[in-house]
């Protein structure tokens, strides 16, 4: 060998006999890793380095794997000695082999002993195991019900299977003996041994042929005996399977029929009350949770509100999937019907048809013609109802009879009616058809000639909605907008939608029409409040739409007379009906509702801008107060103008102006031509007054002839007035500044009002007040700002770097931190990569050096040895030649 | 004679012409004079027309006249000098010329009455025209004089007929108002502007004097369209050539509106003089001081006269150094209810605005105010809440010292209101011990907008100022609008209840009902 590896190796042994403590001391071993800033507190792993242990290091490590791996190249094979123990130095040999032995033992058993749960040894006979041959055996026995029962012969056992001992070393005697002549004969056995098997399997079909015939013939004679019995009581599932052609249709037809009563069953489920009022009080809690979450302002954009007479699915789109309701028709027409007939009441109609589309849709309609009254319902009576009467309340069996009275009845009516009128028709039809008897349908069937048609083109105008109604009584009005929505139903026509919207518009303005007329029809506006509500539910949005311009363009002519003049007068009586009636199609008491608060700020601009200039002013701003705590009553909110006004008008009342210890408000004055408004002109009318209500007229026309007259006029208002008070003051409870709202009130009442001389009642009222408002908590914490988060103290602790492992901050965002961490580190693992790589190719050449070099050596030492034997030879060569010489 | 032939001619004149409509007789008869003197006696058709009942024929009439009368001026055709009485007319011995000059100035003499005096006729139409004649006829008078020139002066100025036009205008009897803005336009002119305010002034007195009727109203009317220009360097405008006196011109000005002003006037022509008063008149008068006297006097009125008063008030403070006595106290004085339903409510919270920026104003005094303002919030409709509420918030902001209103952790229990609203001196008021509790109520306001602006008190005020000078003027209908343009959710929430008649209660009882019946 060559002296290198030598030299190394001695190096090594030194290092690996010294202890790493001397090592470490070993000025010579120790490499220092200079550090430019002491930093306390951290442990540096690298100060110190020992690069001549950590080389040995790698080069054992290299010696391990990669000259092993070196070794192995190219060699495919490679043995592998798996004996227990063989390596093992420490262990006897004794011990070795017992343990060999012993696992070897302990293998062949595991396999058994899984499913060999009581036996611990496997018997066996010539070598076979016994259990495996019983297990054949049974085989072969319980094998009853295959073909080859019985025929199991000793030489087709031991030909398949092998066979008990005795027989197999028979035939095992025999073979030994017999050699070629008994291969032979087992040939033709075999041969024999199949002609029997299909000889066997012919005659089995055979029987089995037989036997078919037998109980085809059985049953046929049974079924001829069983026709007669069927007629009796069969039941219909045995029918289901002898059913001939002919009779396919009409079966069709009744599985059809039950399919479909089985479908419409569930839907069709009638509520028990306790359901129904359940179901009804669930829904009103839910609608009144989001009443009041709206009026706490909450934000909540994604409620889409259906409206719970509508179904689920419904898109109030008017779309109606054809496929649906067409072959259905005759079902869901009696469907209703039934639903009709079970709920009375119309809020209970309306859930009884939640479920399903078409009730779902058509509620309000129901609803509307309830209340429309008899004649009309039973004007459709009249005319269609006779013949659908009888299917009504029939079973199953009748509904053909049903179906074609639906068609009559189609083709039987005077008018030529559209699809839709029939529908129209039969939804309000069963409502009371129980109810009457056959002499006043013939009643109903004469009146009906001269009543009203019953179709509506909608009206497309304004002008045109008016020449539909005029004329007619509120009552006929009422059923003619319900029949015109409902010839219009959206579901029904594409282009119904818009024309229903439009005539919401056009009603709205007929309304207010209705109440500038002189005097105003209010009964009938009353009449048509339905129906204005039922179209709002409909269409919110339109109806929100057209709510908001009728308001708006009020406020504007307002504004603008304000404008130019300063102070405008009060509104129409038309406007104080809009602003009803948009109290009660839209909920008053949001936060912030698109109609609501608008109509609010109206009522807030009229009560502050309009002044006071007559009896018939004060009632319009008595209107006004009253909606306007109608509107505020269920969210009590705050509404200064409202207290504002009333304090004004009860100014109006004080006799004497000069000294009040409080100040009125604009658009009221201290005192004025028309400040003494209120005051009676003589005390004593109050005697023959009594609290009656005033007419929503009189913010129009005032015809009051007499004194005694307009002194009660005058008690009346105040009376309202102090009415509207009483409801102020018990709403403003809460309110921390309660005390300094309702103080010049307070004042004005109890030192100025003249209320000795009004009537007991009013006196009550007037005690009752000061009462509620004397009753009030005058002290209230004082203000502080709401619990917040506490700011956490400034610290003054250093300002915390993340450490990375590259030097400097690259990268702003977290991303793009993380992929320059990951860059960094793949250079650097790179680079140590490439490092090893290039030791390992540097070891191997080494290693592979030292080989060669090795051969070399090897192959002079051999040559020189070869010469050395040779010269040697040679050498005794020529001393034995020479010796011969000598000798010679 | 010679009169009553002319008569007759004019007679048979107009019963023949009576076919021929109106206008194209006078322009006809009016090229007639022009082109010769024989013609001459056609100028009293003319005039008759100026008086004729239909008002068409007298606008065509004065149309003629002026055309008619200022080729007359322009040639020089019109006596000039001291006039002869016509009566001496015809029997002087004057050459034909000169007879027919001196005839035509007398026609000219009389047209001009006739036209002083259609400038008090019922219709509009016939005023303008007469006015527009006059004006017309005063610039050709100082382009050909018609007095002999003293030539020591430099200019000629129809002084006389200004004069006259002036104290038309300044009529007794009816309003002007509206000539008076057409008139205007000759205002702009700055000879025309000087000498009306000359003749006006003498005239004040008389005018202010004798009448309560509309009169007081013409004059402030032509007052208040003197506009004075911003700066001397305009004077460039004018009716007839002539070296401007700025200085002069200013002083005129001073004395005219002192003079106005020395009268009592009635409180509406107060508060329109007191309106125009900060940016018309005070910076055209030299000596801004001497309006101290007429504001202060003003501001003691009380109510909306002592809120315009301010504005004056206000410019001599801030530009002239007035040293006002007690006027945060007056300020905090008209602090009333009305203060927000006022028509000039925007210009005074402008104004206090701008009076309570200050820092250096005592704690108690800026806490008066922050409480007064929100006990009066409780009684102001929602378009003013908007305005107030950030108002108050920024007195707060501006004083930090003023935040134990909205925040005393210290003294957590109940108490009544120390603060005393009858209390005139903030000092004395005890605003400063109390919290602002009011806004807290107004939490509670039925407007979405106003509780959200109110809830700004429940956390402690962010340092920016909120801008209030957009919502100085905001109305109560403009709040409507904004209510509409808020964007709305996709669904309108509706009433659950079904409604079945009018006077259904809704959201709670049925005051209405209860209240009115349907009749």
């Amino acid at each position: 060998m060559g002296k290198p590896p030598k030299k190394k190796n001695l190096a090594d042994k030194v290092r690996k006999t010294k202890t790493s403590t001397e090592i470490k001391n070993n000025p010579f071993e120790v490499k220092i890793n200079r550090k430019k800033f002491d930093i306390l507190g951290r442990k540096s792993k690298h100060d110190v380095g020992l690069p001549g242990v950590s080389r040995s290091k790698a080069i054992n490590k290299r010696k391990e794997t990669l000259l092993k791996e070196y070794k192995t190249k190219d060699k495919a094979n490679k043995f592998i000695d798996k004996r227990f123990g063989e390596y093992d130095t420490k262990m006897d040999p004794e011990e070795k082999i017992l343990q060999r032995f012993s696992m070897e033992r302990q293998r062949t058993q595991d396999k058994k002993d899984m499913y060999n749960l009581n036996e611990e040894e496997e018997l066996t006979h010539y070598g076979q195991s016994l259990s495996e041959m019983e297990k054949l055996n049974d085989m072969v026995d319980s094998d009853d019900d295959a073909d080859e029962k019985g025929v199991l012969s000793a030489e087709l056992t031991a030909s398949h299977f092998g066979g008990g001992g005795l027989l197999r070393r028979k035939t095992q005697g025999e073979k030994d003996n017999g050699g070629n002549q008994r291969a032979k004969s087992r040939q033709e056995l075999i041969e024999e041994l199949i002609l029997k098997s299909k000889q066997e399997k012919r005659e089995r079909q055979n029987q089995k042929e037989e036997s078919q015939v037998l109980t085809e013939k059985l049953d046929q004679d049974w079924k001829s005996i069983q026709g007669l019995l069927a007629h009796k009581n069969a039941p219909k599932a045995d029918r289901l399977e002898e059913e001939d052609k002919p009779k396919l249709d009409e079966y069709d037809m009744m599985v059809r029929e039950l399919g479909f009563e089985m479908k419409a069953q569930p839907s069709e489920k009638m509520k028990t009350p306790e359901e129904v009022a359940r179901e009804e009080r669930e829904r009103l809690q839910k609608l009144e949770a989001d009443r009041l979450r709206r009026m706490m302002g909450d934000v909540v954009e994604d409620c889409t509100k259906t409206q719970a007479h509508m179904s689920a699915d419904d898109l109030n789109d008017g779309f109606i999937l054809d496929g649906d309701e067409k072959p259905t028709l005759a079902y869901q027409v009696r469907d209703q019907a039934g639903s009709a007939l079970s709920g009375k009441g119309p809020g209970r109609l309306c859930l009884v048809g939640e479920g399903t589309k078409l009730d779902g849709k058509w509620n309000i309609n129901e609803e509307g013609a309830k209340i429309e009254g008899d004649d009309e319902e039973e004007g459709g009576e009249g005319e269609s109802g006779e013949e659908e009467s009888g299917g009504e309340e029939g079973s199953g069996e009748d509904s053909h009879s049903d179906l074609d009275s639906e068609q009559e009845s189609e083709g039987g009516e005077e008018e030529v009616e559209e699809e839709e009128k029939d529908e129209e028709e039969k939804d309000e039809v069963p409502a009371t058809k129980s109810q009457l008897s056959e002499e006043e349908r013939k009643a109903q069937a004469e009146a009906a000639k001269t009543e009203l048609p019953y179709t509506f083109k909608a009206p497309e105008s304004y002008s045109d909605l008016k020449g539909l109604l005029q004329g007619h009584p509120a009552d006929h009005q009422c059923i003619i907008l319900a029949r015109t929505q409902k010839c219009n139903h959206p579901s029904l026509a594409v282009g119904n939608k818009l024309k229903l919207q439009k005539l919401f518009g056009f009603l709205l303005e007929y309304v207010g029409e209705l109440a500038s007329r002189s005097p105003p029809e209010l009964s009938t506006i009353d009449k048509i409040i339905p129906q204005l509500y039922g179209l709002c539910q409909l269409f919110p949005e339109a109806a929100s739409k057209a709510m908001q311009t009728t308001l708006v363009d009020s406020a504007h002519r307002m504004e603008e007379v304000l404008e130019v003049k300063g102070r405008a007068a009060f509104p129409q009586l038309d406007m104080l009906i809009y602003l009803k009636i948009t109290a009660l199609l839209f909920p008053t008491s949001d936060f912030r509702h698109p109609v609501t608060t608008p109509a609010l700020l109206y009522i807030s601009q009229a009560l502050t801008k309009c002044p006071v200039m007559s009896l018939e002013d004060v009632t319009s701003g008595l209107v006004l107060c009253c909606l306007a705590v109608e509107y505020i009553s269920f969210s009590k909110r705050f509404c200064p103008e409202l207290i504002n006004f009333l304090l004004g008008v009860l100014h109006l009342a004080v006799q004497d102006k000069t000294s009040t210890g409080y100040s009125v408000v604009p658009p009221f004055r201290q005192n004025g031509k028309v400040s003494d408004l209120l005051v009676l002109s003589d005390p004593e009318s109050s005697q023959t007054w009594s609290k009656k209500t005033l007419p929503l007229s009189a913010t129009q026309t005032l015809t009051l002839t007499t004194d005694l007259d307009t002194d009660h006029y005058r008690l009346s208002a105040v009376a309202t007035c102090m009415d509207l008070l009483k409801h102020c003051s018990s709403l403003y409870r809460e309110l921390t500044s309660y005390s300094h709202i309702f103080q010049p009130i307070t004042t004005l009442l109890s030192k100025h009002l003249p209320i000795k001389t009004y009537p007991a009642a009013l006196q009550d009222l007037h005690g009752e007040i000061l009462a509620t408002i004397s009753g009030s908590l005058t002290s209230r914490p004082l203000l502080v700002f709401q619990k917040k988060k506490p700011i956490p103290l400034k610290l003054f602790t250093p300002k915390i770097v993340e450490v990375l492992d590259y030097g400097k901050k690259r990268g702003n965002t977290k991303e793009e931190r993380e992929k320059e961490r990951l860059n960094h580190k793949y250079k650097k693992e790179f680079k140590g990569a490439l490092r090893e790589i290039r030791k390992d190719t540097r070891f191997l050449a080494r290693e592979k050096l030292n080989e060669v070099m090795g051969r070399d050596a090897e192959r002079k030492r051999k040559v020189k040895e070869l010469f050395g034997s040779l010269a040697t030879q040679e050498g005794e060569w020529k001393a034995l030649k020479r010796r011969k010489n000598s000798r010679h | 004679m010679a009169a009553s032939r002319r008569c007759n001619v004019s007679s048979e004149n107009l019963t023949v012409n009576d076919v021929k409509t109106p206008k194209i007789d006078i322009n006809g008869k009016v090229d007639l004079i022009i082109q010769s003197k024989k013609h001459a006696n056609d100028v009293f058709d003319v005039l008759e027309y100026l008086q004729s009942e239909k008002e068409k024929n007298v606008v065509c009439a004065i149309d003629g006249c002026t055309k008619l009368f200022s080729t007359l001026l322009e040639r020089g055709e019109l006596y000039v000098g001291q006039l002869p009485k016509e009566e001496l007319l015809i029997g002087g011995d004057r050459s034909a010329d000169e007879k027919y000059c001196m005839f035509m100035r007398h026609r000219y003499n009389g047209c001009l009455e006739l036209l002083l005096e259609h400038i008090s006729h019922e219709s509009y139409q016939i005023k303008e025209s007469a006015l527009c004649a006059l004006m017309q006829f005063a610039s050709m008078e100082g382009k050909f004089p018609l007095q002999d020139l003293d030539w020591s002066e430099h200019y000629s100025f129809p002084r006389e007929l200004i004069q006259a036009v002036v104290e038309r205008l300044l009529s007794q009897e009816e309003d002007m108002a509206l000539l008076i803005s057409r008139f205007q336009e000759y205002l702009d002119m700055e000879d025309v502007r000087y000498y009306v305010m000359s003749s006006v002034r003498e005239n004040v007195g008389r005018v202010m004097d004798k009448t309560k009727g509309v009169s007081p109203n013409n004059v402030f009317t032509l007052l208040s369209n003197i506009n004075m220009p911003s700066q001397e360097s305009e004077l460039t405008n004018y009716l007839v050539k002539q070296e401007g006196q700025p200085a002069e011109h200013k002083r005129t000005f001073e004395r005219l509106w002192l003079g106005f002003l020395k009268y009592k006037l009635p409180s509406s022509m107060y508060k329109k003089v007191l309106v125009i008063l900060h940016d018309s008149i005070l910076p055209h008068i030299s000596n801004p001081t001497v309006m101290i006297d007429f504001l202060t006097a003003a501001y003691d009125v009380g109510g909306a006269i002592s809120l315009l008063a301010l504005n004056g008030l206000f410019v001599l403070i801030h530009q002239h150094n007035l040293d006002y006595p007690d006027f945060y106290k007056k300020l905090y004085s008209l602090l009333e209810p009305s203060v927000f339903h006022v028509k000039y409510r925007a210009r005074f919270f402008h104004l206090a605005n701008l009076f309570l920026s200050s820092t250096h104003l005592p704690v108690y005094l800026v806490a008066a105010f922050a409480k007064r303002l929100s006990r009066l919030a409780l009684t102001a409709p929602p378009a003013v809440l908007l305005m107030v509420l950030p108002f108050i918030c920024n007195l707060i902001r501006r004083h930090p010292a003023c935040r134990v209103l909205i925040h005393r952790p210290s003294g957590a229990d109940a108490c009544d209101d120390p603060y005393l609203m009858e209390e005139e001196d903030p000092s004395q008021c005890h605003a400063l011990e109390s919290s602002l509790w009011e806004i807290q109520t107004l939490q509670k306001h039925y407007h979405p907008d106003v509780a959200t602006a109110a809830m700004a008190i429940n956390k402690p005020l962010s340092q920016q100022e909120d801008a209030i000078s957009e919502l100085l003027e905001l109305s109560t209908y403009e709040l409507m609008e904004r209510d509409l343009k808020h964007k709305q959710s996709k669904t309108v929430p509706l009433e659950f209840d079904p409604a079945t008649q009018l006077l259904q209660g809704s959201g709670g009882v049925g005051v209405l009902g209860l209240n009115f019946s349907l009749e």
